[in-house]
């Protein structure tokens, strides 16, 4: 309430700069009523330890003792590290490469982008379910098709199963980076392409020394994206594996899941909640701080 | 105070008719509130329940709504977290019901049903353990018993031209047969993990009697540690070490009925699943059922173990609790529909005839019209003769400590813990 009073008389009492400081209020109240309230309600109930059904009761530090001495948690955060890096280093080639193929003007291209968008517009519990049902390894697609090579214990197998993970998760994200490196691709100048092939350099170095330099901030943007982004991993996990075999694929998200719900323990499961929001600010962070640095420094120097 | 928009949020999804006009308490409408799971056959039985109950009070009204298996479970959680639980809790018991006990949030019926004894003198007696918390009842036992069988395909044993199991010995006989004609021995989904725990619970009752698991349930230090329940996890393992399980078993799992499958298309020999497996098998397997090829017997004993065989373990029914919230008014409703429809004689004809057993005594009079006259039988003197009915461990623990028992029983089938290791993760949340 206070944030739209304020931001009413703004205007007035303000130069030109703030007149537009009031755009910002609906955004605030939001993120203040979606974000930062639930939030710091987060942080108290992870102070006490309530099953989801009694009264809350104040309980100190003890469900932070819990969960920092808990094995279960380097575990999950090792798990989760995991799925970050691999699926970065899955996706991000991937994703260069078929930006760059794409941002070409073709008319095939253009019908290929459209159909590499298709798993994007699918939702995460329905792909996880749809190959959960093709990795069966008695009636799915290796056991239809006849291939021994496709009969594994895909998702019993913790190996094959963090390896499948990583896979749906690619196959469901490369296409959004792909449309962002796409775009990063045709902003670059012409002129450069241009010059660079007076100069005699072939495909490959132009690829090497002109479209990644300049893709640098599309990169950071799009890592932030994937690195962020696959803290949250959770309805596709918890349908294709639930964290299974064993513990193999419990994420962070996951194992507040877990916690909170199957467990009843919301004491535990908000620790995790805490240190999964501190995990995320820190990662974007650091992210930004690689890249955002010199903001005004040139990219287009000799274009 | 939640409760008029507990109300008004059952009424939208509702499946029986509600009655705007009914005329009971101040403000908002005074029926009593009921939610459901939406799996069929079930769910037309519990409607249909609902609208007889409906037609016959006038100005008693029940509103029903229904919701999928896992939903409803961290659904009704919440509504009864948040104040906001319909009238009728509907649910497992055991430790689930205890911890609605311990919030206040259920009605204590023990009273209720010393003035009403006829019916409860009507219900199985085994039915009410998982309803008692500290020696008072706080659900009426419901619906169908649900023991846990073992189940094999007649083809399969005609195949290798051996007899179902008598022994658990025989069973590991069997698995080295099945193997060599390429047939797995036992169907499991093992990514459910609850569908592991089912055989952890034979093998500690079949060994030791039940005893073994009501030391862990009252709480005992070490109860895990005694010999006879590292002995029953040794077998375990080294049943799965023989490859009695499907390969692949950790990948599937128990929802979509793929266990199932493998036994009906001939790719399992053997099952240990609930008894309400066999109306799926039925309606899903072709004519596997109805051509007298599913064969069913209890889990065989084993030598030297101390358990009765006539034991049994699985759902000794379903449970419906009074939300303590809820106003003077829907709670009367509520009683008398326990009183009346919810096990009335229609409605014991109606589970019959889903080929499950109620869990009213006499129930076996309704069975000679069936189809499933044999299954029926056969579940009913199971519940009749066994000695203890014994609760689904995930089901009779507190939740807490149902998540680490399911977490280790994955890891135990996953052969990346030893016995030993499993009884001191799981004597780390004894009494939690």
């Amino acid at each position: 309430m206070s944030a739209l009073a304020t931001s009413a008389t703004a205007p007035k009492r303000r130069g030109r700069g703030g007149s537009l400081a009031w755009m910002a209020v609906p955004a605030l109240v939001f993120f203040t009523g979606f974000g930062l309230v639930p939030l710091l309600g987060v942080l108290v109930l992870s102070f006490t330890a309530w099953d989801g059904l009694g009264d809350i009761r104040f309980a100190g530090v003890d469900s932070w003792t819990t969960v920092l001495a808990d094995p279960g948690l380097p575990h999950a955060l090792w798990v989760t590290f995991l799925v970050m890096a691999l699926s970065w280093a899955v996706q991000t080639p991937a994703s260069i490469l078929l930006g760059t193929f794409l941002a070409n003007h073709h008319r095939y291209r253009a019908i290929l982008s459209v159909v590499y968008f298709i798993p994007l517009l699918l939702s995460s519990a329905a792909i996880a379910i749809a190959y959960k049902a093709l990795l069966d390894p008695n009636f799915g697609l290796g056991a239809g098709l006849q291939i021994p090579l496709l009969v594994q214990d895909w998702l019993g197998d913790p190996y094959l199963a963090f390896g499948v993970v990583i896979f749906v998760v690619s196959w469901q994200f490369i296409p959004f980076h792909s449309l962002i490196y796409q775009g990063g691709v045709r902003q670059i100048p012409r002129s450069m392409y241009e010059a660079a092939e007076l100069d005699g350099a072939g495909r490959v170095r132009r690829f090497f020394s002109i479209t990644l330099p300049q893709l640098k901030y599309t990169i950071i943007t799009s890592s932030t994206l994937m690195v962020v982004g696959s803290l949250t991993f959770f309805d596709l996990i918890f349908v294709l594996t639930a964290g299974g075999p064993g513990d193999a694929t419990r994420v962070l998200a996951l194992d507040m899941y877990v916690r909170g719900w199957q467990a009843s323990q919301m004491g535990l499961a908000s620790v995790i909640a805490v240190i999964l929001v501190l995990v995320g600010l820190v990662l974007a962070l650091v992210l930004r701080r690689l890249g955002g640095r010199d903001t005004s420094h040139s990219q287009l120097e000799g274009a | 105070m939640g409760l008029p928009l507990g109300a008004a949020l059952a009424a939208c999804g509702s499946s029986g008719p509600t009655r705007p006009g009914t005329p009971s308490g101040g403000g908002g409408g005074g029926g009593a509130t009921y939610w459901y799971l939406s799996t069929q056959p079930q769910e037309g039985v519990r409607t249909r329940t609902v609208e007889r109950f409906n037609k016959a009070n006038p100005n008693s009204q029940i509103a029903g709504t229904t919701f999928q298996n896992d939903a409803f479970k961290t659904k009704i959680k919440t509504a009864i977290g948040a104040g906001q639980a319909p009238t009728l809790i509907w649910g497992w018991g055991g430790g689930t019901l205890r911890s609605y006990v311990q919030a206040g949030q259920v009605d204590d019926l023990t009273s209720w049903f010393d003035e009403n004894a006829a019916l409860k003198d009507r219900l199985f007696p085994s039915s009410f353990g998982a309803a008692t918390i500290d020696d008072k009842i706080y659900a009426m036992p419901c619906e169908t018993m649900q023991p846990i069988v073992l189940y094999y395909d007649k083809r399969a044993f005609d195949k290798i031209g051996a007899q179902p199991p008598q022994t658990w010995g025989d069973i590991m006989d069997l698995v080295p047969k099945f193997n060599a004609k390429g047939i797995a021995p036992f169907a499991l989904g093992g990514q459910s993990r609850w569908t592991n725990m089912m055989w952890l619970e034979f093998l500690f009752d079949r060994l030791g009697g039940p005893e073994v698991f009501q030391a862990v349930f009252d709480a005992e230090k070490d109860a895990w540690s005694n010999p006879v329940a590292i002995d029953a996890l040794g077998r375990m393992q080294e049943l799965i070490k023989a490859d009695g399980f499907i390969k692949g078993f950790s990948s599937i799992t128990a929802d979509s009925n793929a266990d199932q499958a493998l036994l009906y298309t001939g790719k399992a020999a053997m099952m240990l699943h609930g008894g309400w497996t066999y109306g799926s098998m039925k309606q899903d397997g072709g004519d596997f059922v109805s051509g007298g090829n599913l064969g069913y017997i209890n889990f065989p004993p084993i030598d030297g173990g101390k358990g009765d065989p006539s034991n049994t373990v699985g759902n000794p029914g379903q449970y419906m609790s009074i939300s303590s919230k809820a106003t003077p008014e829907q709670k009367e409703i509520a009683k008398k529909f326990f009183a009346t429809e919810l096990m009335g004689d229609q409605a014991v004809k109606e589970w019959v005839a889903t080929g499950a057993v109620p869990i009213v005594k006499g129930a076996d009079k309704e069975f000679a019209s069936s189809d499933d006259a044999e299954f029926l039988n056969f579940v009913y003197n199971i519940a009749v003769n066994a000695k203890t009915f014994a609760q689904s461990w995930d089901q009779a623990l507190s939740p807490t400590a149902a998540e680490v028992l399911l977490d280790n029983i994955a890891k135990l089938f996953q052969l990346s813990i030893s016995p030993k290791e499993f009884a001191t993760n799981m004597n780390a949340v004894i009494g939690k």
